[in-house]
């Protein structure tokens, strides 16, 4: 009852001086919406490099070649030839986490037919692979066993390279194409998987046996990597172990720091590319979090500014029968009606702005509830925090001589 | 080097009965104030006794100070202290503000009738900016009425008017005293205590006169025998 009526008496306060309280509520109202707003873009793209990962098929685990250090002379890792057909057979064999597996060659090359030529990326692969990258048919079929054995010349594309060298909506498959002069006959067309998070183009490539890239495009005997499917994608982890422990023995490599090989599952992958944006999330939300606070000493200053120059209202309230407590409350009320005031605004224009990014410059954005929580939470704590010293200060005044201030 | 004590007030000893209209004069410096603020009980005196309502005001504490200050008494300002850009509706409901037995609708109802004693019905919702000092001040009083207090303590309450319009504020006084307001009127004006029904004079700080008033001047009839504005 009571509380109401100091409610009501700050809320008259707050609305004798309107643009002053507008202008007061502008940095928590910028603080707020700029929190909301980068926290958003920073989820956005966070989940947007998540799905991506995670569309090349979640439970997949990678063998790439490491920054290695053999004999004390570290080597660049895409110049390292360290991981041979022979690792690939011995992961398949002795592995028990894995269901699938595939080594990986790849090279680039122009692609010529007929009259029509595109530049492009093979990747010579076993014909596991489709189901390792989680990538699909659209048309015709995969290459077996038996043409990896023998080398075949043939080869499955991707959306892109349909586009670019059969414009005229025939089928391509059974057509043959050259890469960098070998001829391949096409077998198979993928189903598009469109642009990945980095603008990469994922329909932009053709598949075919590793055998045959190996021998016939890139005449290398090594591999460039290994992709793997874990049985499950809990168990992604343990197969990262248990695959990185086969390559130590097999490559005899006793001390860990030696490994000129790196294992990693898709979590990592998607750690490694989070953690760049998370930093730039938190730089953005100190930089949010920093206006924040001026907002508060904002408050502050005002508040301070309206008690010296309501000295004499304040003595009139302690002659009129208000008790210090009940001119602290008024006054703390003030201050936290103006920053909750300052960051509801602030929230609404917070999920204006991230739905203006996302619509307007198509950035991913995801507004999080505990961003709403957070910053709404400062701003309470902002106003009890900056609102109280002038609130105490106004509480602890004598009657007599406020009465007098000129 | 100490603080030198100064004896704003020295030995002194009266009372005010119910329904009397007493004047408080002396010069500046004579204690007057001083005596002001420990009858409003905003100050409490260092030594001795004061009673207000049988309530005696030196063992209280300040909140306990606040609730007297709430409840028995009404203060007038020489100044009027009236809250800028607030209806004269509000201005009076103020202290009721501060009292948690009076409904929203009690408070309005009781500001209404405050003002209508004072001859402003008609002014509920104007601001002080739209008022003049004659009326601000009639706020003013309205708002002392408001609590029904026990005493109402004047401030100089006609020393920022005109003649003509403190003696319009002198006949409400005088009126509101007639309705059984008990009344404490602190001024350094002469022909202001002539109004009153006892006169106390203060100078440094002591009492030297108490003088009942044998021969009441009214303030309407003076009010009419001032020269006709043009």
């Amino acid at each position: 009852m009571k509380i109401l009526n100091l409610l009501k008496i700050a809320w008259r306060a707050i609305k004798l001086n309107k643009l002053r309280t507008f202008l007061t509520m502008l940095g928590i109202i910028i603080g707020v919406a700029a929190v909301i707003t980068m926290l958003a873009i920073g989820e956005g793209s966070k989940n947007s490099i998540r799905t991506q990962i995670s569309s090349m098929g979640s439970n997949m685990i990678t063998i790439r070649p490491g920054a290695g250090m053999r004999g004390g002379v570290r080597t660049d890792p895409s110049e390292m030839q360290s991981i041979k057909i022979e690792d690939y057979e011995v992961i398949a064999n002795k592995s028990s986490l894995l269901t699938k597996i595939s080594p990986v060659v790849s090279g680039s090359g122009q692609v010529i037919t007929g009259a029509q030529n595109w530049p492009s990326t093979i990747y010579g692969v076993s014909e596991a692979y489709l189901d390792i990258r989680a990538l699909e048919i659209e048309e015709g079929s995969m290459f077996t066993q038996s043409d990896v054995r023998s080398a075949a010349k043939v080869a499955i594309i991707g959306q892109t390279i349909v586009e670019n060298l059969f414009p005229d909506g025939e089928s391509p498959i059974g057509k043959m194409i050259r890469f960098n002069k070998i001829p391949f006959k096409i077998i198979g067309v993928l189903a598009s998987k469109g642009e990945n998070t980095f603008g990469q183009d994922q329909d932009d490539l053709l598949v075919a046996p590793y055998t045959t890239v190996q021998k016939r495009i890139l005449s290398i005997n090594y591999l460039n990597s290994i992709v793997a499917s874990a049985i499950s994608e809990e168990q992604a982890n343990d197969a990262v172990k248990e695959v990185t422990q086969i390559m130590r023995d097999q490559h005899s490599i006793s001390n860990p720091a030696e490994d000129d090989f790196n294992v990693f599952s898709m979590e990592e992958l998607i750690s490694m590319f989070s953690s760049t944006s998370e930093m730039l999330t938190l730089l953005l939300v100190a930089v949010a979090a920093i206006s924040l606070l001026i907002g508060g000493i904002g408050i502050m200053n005002i508040m301070y500014v309206s008690v010296k120059e309501r000295t004499r209202e304040i003595g009139l309230r302690l002659a009129v029968g208000g008790r210090g407590m009940d001119i602290l409350i008024q006054f703390l009320i003030e201050a936290i009606l103006i920053s909750i005031t300052g960051g509801l605004i602030g929230v609404t224009l917070g999920f204006l702005s991230t739905f203006l990014i996302s619509n307007i410059l198509s950035w991913p954005t995801q507004i999080t509830l505990y961003s709403v929580i957070i910053s709404f939470g400062v701003c309470a704590i902002t106003g009890i925090f900056f609102g109280w010293y002038p609130a105490k200060k106004a509480s602890i005044l004598d009657p007599i001589v406020a009465l007098r201030y000129e | 080097m100490g603080q030198e004590t100064v004896h704003a007030l020295k030995g002194i000893s009266f009372g005010v009965e119910q329904g009397e209209f007493v004047t408080i004069m002396g010069s500046s410096g004579s204690g007057k104030s001083t005596m002001l603020n420990i009858l409003g009980c905003l100050d409490r005196p260092t030594s001795g006794s004061y009673e207000i309502d049988q309530v005696s005001v030196g063992e209280l504490t300040k909140n306990e100070l606040a609730k007297i200050r709430n409840e028995k008494i009404g203060f007038i300002f020489q100044s009027y202290n009236l809250l800028a850009r607030t209806s004269a509706i509000e201005n009076v409901e103020l202290p009721l503000l501060y009292n948690s037995k009076y409904s929203s609708e009690e408070r309005r109802n009781k500001a209404i009738e405050a003002l209508k004693m004072v001859g402003l019905g008609q002014r509920l919702d104007h601001t002080p900016a739209q008022l003049s000092g004659g009326q601000q001040q009639r706020v003013a009083i309205a708002r002392s009425l408001v609590n029904d207090p026990v005493v109402i303590l004047a401030d100089e309450a006609t020393g920022n008017l005109d003649t003509r319009t403190s003696y319009e504020i002198m006949a409400l006084f005088q009126d509101l005293n007639k309705q059984g307001k008990t009344i404490v009127f602190v001024t350094h004006e002469d022909d202001i205590a002539a109004f009153s029904s006892r006169t106390l004079e203060f100078r440094d700080g002591n009492v030297i006169s108490n003088n009942v008033n044998r021969n009441i001047l009214s303030a309407q009839k003076e009010l009419d025998a001032l020269p006709k504005k043009e």
